[in-house]
């Protein structure tokens, strides 16, 4: 327990400022929620994150905001674990054709009013992967889209400002 | 080729069984009729050999039709034995009867290629799901891999246990965790498991097709991205293949800048996941601490080598961009930062008998059953085996720098913690050896498109375990196939085998302890 004590203190706070050089590179679609709803999110939003076929590449990072440096919840961001109460689905990889359903479900099972985010250069177009036998492409091909964020993968700082501007906060 | 090899390949020969294969690099290949590919896999397995990979090609771009591959690793020798099948007859005996590791790869090569693995026990698709149409075998050259395919109806057909008491928990495809998806199905009776099936192939993306189309300096991105976590090692491992298959070699100086990115790659991935292991046993704030060195890590990463990941960082002929003197001095920096923290970290967690009630015990792996089921890997190493792609296949700067094996015996989620927590320690050793001794000169040589009809082999250790890649040139000199054997094909199924008479909420830290590849697996 002493030892534990003396790291915390050691180590003191670590969390950063989110680093105004490193800017998010989002595409805003077209579909924007009504301000009254967009208000409500800008408070407070709860994620659930659904990996429709990334390398987990995206996944790395996007855990990585939750992290005592990004510290995702200073700004009322925090991840569920079930789709029924959450806000923003956040969705990564091209979407594979086997998690199709999968992610159709996750998303059916929201309750409104809710959005989609697409991390990730594959989210936005299939990437690499393209469109294939397996591979529908990007996201917006399978869920109607708020943003993307785009990157390979995008860093955490990107991933956090993306989700930001994507409800309105910056 | 070792005294054993040889004696091996006299035996065979006198067998009039096989014929040396010219067309294969990187290891040595065999061709035996297709009748005696299970037989030569038992000889092998009586030699003391385990099954490292088994795939299949379509050889029709060569006017020939099928042909399935097998290699073998003993030591340090690989062997490819090679059937080629006939037009009129797409079967092959099933090695799943010597080697379960089979078991997998062969249901697999049914669902993707259409060739059918005689004897085998139980055909269930595999990656194939029960919406794609039949007949579909996307791995065929005369099907287009760029064509959606219509949806069909159908089922699958899952293991069952009944009797008093005995009910299914089934988990995913979507998990809790910011994690990749795949489906468990538990029969349990009360806390205790006493089977998991498990079903992947959610994030198949039809990798292996993808590469088929793409220019060679392209596949070399896809490959970084079969498995995001490794990255680097998947790159490394491609590029080996290809530069084997057409003969050309990277300078030294890449050699080394290699190593000490797969290496810098095994610390990031170790540091993250000790982390998420003490996580799932409540110790939020070991997750923290390690996070904190996971991220410095990174860091380095982006300034020295200018992606996180290090992402596409690899190129055939070499590496993408060399590192400067102040590169190589803030690694060795942040290195000896990161040991003094690491340390302090490492002892809190020996010292934490509520971590240690959670650890110890759970998930065990017996050291059989790691060597009956193939295991590679931290895996592996944590259940007894003595295997790392390192020393078998020992390529430039490995040669020079073997690095420590450590192996545990107890299997459990400790034993791969530890595993892990060793293995840092010498990467950080490796490290400062391949920064001490790096050499000079060019990053990068010329390269060029593999004759037709030549194909590589390549085995590298990334910190999963041993990745396996072979890939065959076209009669154009594109990629006519790309086979990809992430290690996590070989460990799934020991998941398992290591949870059965654990409790359900223990699986969260098991399955957290083997830490495997979707991705990869799924391709």
């Amino acid at each position: 327990m002493i030892k534990m004590l003396y790291q915390i203190f050691r180590t003191g706070i670590v969390t950063e400022p989110l680093d105004p050089a490193e800017e998010a590179r989002v595409t805003l679609t077209g579909t924007r929620l009504e301000e009254e709803v967009m208000r409500r999110f800008r408070r407070s939003i709860t994620v659930r994150l659904v990996d429709a076929g990334s390398c987990n590449g995206c996944e790395l990072e996007i855990s990585a905001i939750t992290n005592p440096i990004y510290d995702s919840e200073r700004f009322g961001i925090q991840f569920a674990p079930s789709p029924r109460s959450a806000d923003l689905l956040l969705v990564t990889g091209p979407v594979s054709r086997n998690m199709e359903t999968a992610l159709r479900r996750t998303y059916d099972a929201m309750p409104g009013p809710k959005m989609v985010v697409a991390v990730g250069d594959c989210g936005f177009d299939g990437g690499i992967y393209g469109c294939s036998y397996a591979s529908l492409g990007g996201v917006g091909n399978v869920l109607p889209v708020n943003a993307y964020i785009h990157g390979c993968p995008p860093s955490p700082s990107q991933v956090l400002k993306g989700i930001l501007k994507a409800i309105g906060r910056q | 080729m070792t005294e054993k090899l040889n004696n091996l390949l006299m035996y065979l020969i006198s067998k009039s069984a096989v014929a040396m294969d010219s067309s294969v690099h990187g290891a040595l290949a065999c061709e035996v009729r297709s009748t005696l590919f299970a037989q030569t896999a038992k000889i092998l397995k009586g030699a003391g050999f385990r099954l490292v990979a088994e795939w299949a090609a379509d050889e029709t771009f060569f006017d020939r039709a099928f042909a399935v591959y097998a290699a073998y690793n003993e030591g340090q020798d690989y062997i490819i034995i090679k059937s080629p099948l006939p037009f009129a007859d797409s079967s092959f005996p099933t090695l799943a009867r010597h080697f379960p590791a089979a078991y997998r790869l062969e249901r697999q090569i049914e669902s993707l290629m259409g060739l059918n693995p005689g004897g085998h026990p139980d055909l269930r698709p595999w990656i194939k799901h029960e919406h794609w149409p039949e007949g579909a075998y996307p791995l065929r050259k005369s099907f287009d891999g760029a064509k959606a395919m219509e949806r069909s109806q159908g089922s699958y057909r899952w293991i069952k246990a009944e009797g008093e008491g005995v009910f299914e928990i089934a988990v995913g495809p979507v998990h809790a965790g910011i994690i990749e998806p795949g489906h468990f199905r538990f029969q349990a009776v009360g806390e205790d498991i006493i089977n998991l099936e498990e079903r992947l192939g959610y994030v198949h993306k039809g990798i292996e097709k993808r590469f088929e189309a793409l220019s060679w300096e392209e596949a070399v991105r896809l490959s970084g991205r079969v498995s995001g976590d490794s990255t680097v090692a998947h790159a490394v491992a491609f590029c080996m293949a290809a530069e084997e298959a057409s003969g050309s070699l990277p300078p030294p100086r890449a050699f080394y800048l290699r190593a000490l990115m797969i290496e810098r790659e095994r610390i990031a991935n170790h540091l993250g996941d000790i982390g998420a292991i003490c996580n799932d046993t409540g110790f939020g704030f070991l997750n923290c601490q390690f996070a904190i060195l996971r991220e410095r890590a990174l860091r380095t990463n982006l300034n020295v080598f200018g992606h996180r990941l290090m992402m596409d960082r690899v190129c055939l002929g070499g590496v993408a961009a060399d590192v400067s003197k102040e590169g190589l001095e803030a690694i060795l920096d942040e290195t000896s930062r990161l040991t003094d923290e690491f340390n302090r970290l490492v002892r809190i967690y020996e010292d934490n008998p509520s971590i240690e009630d959670r650890v110890y015990g759970t998930g065990i792996l017996s050291s059989a059953a790691a060597k009956e089921l193939g295991v590679v890997g931290f895996t592996a190493r944590a259940s007894g085996q003595r295997l790392d792609a390192r020393i078998q296949n020992p390529f430039s700067p490995y040669d020079r720098f073997a690095p420590a094996v450590r192996v545990l015996t107890s299997g459990d989620v400790h034993a791969r913690v530890w595993v892990r927590i060793e293995e840092i320690r010498d990467s950080i050793r490796l490290i400062c050896d391949i920064i001490k001794e790096m050499p000079g000169g060019m990053v990068r040589s010329a390269w060029s498109k593999p004759l037709p009809g030549l194909s590589g082999f390549s085995a590298v250790e990334g910190w999963r375990g041993e990745i396996i890649y072979w890939v065959q040139s076209a009669p154009d000199r594109n990629i006519s196939r790309c086979m990809v054997r992430d290690p996590s094909s070989m460990n799934w199924p020991a998941l398992e085998q290591a949870i059965k008479g654990n409790i359900v909420p223990d699986f969260p830290l098991c399955n957290k302890s083997f830490n495997q590849t979707y991705s990869g697996h799924d391709l």
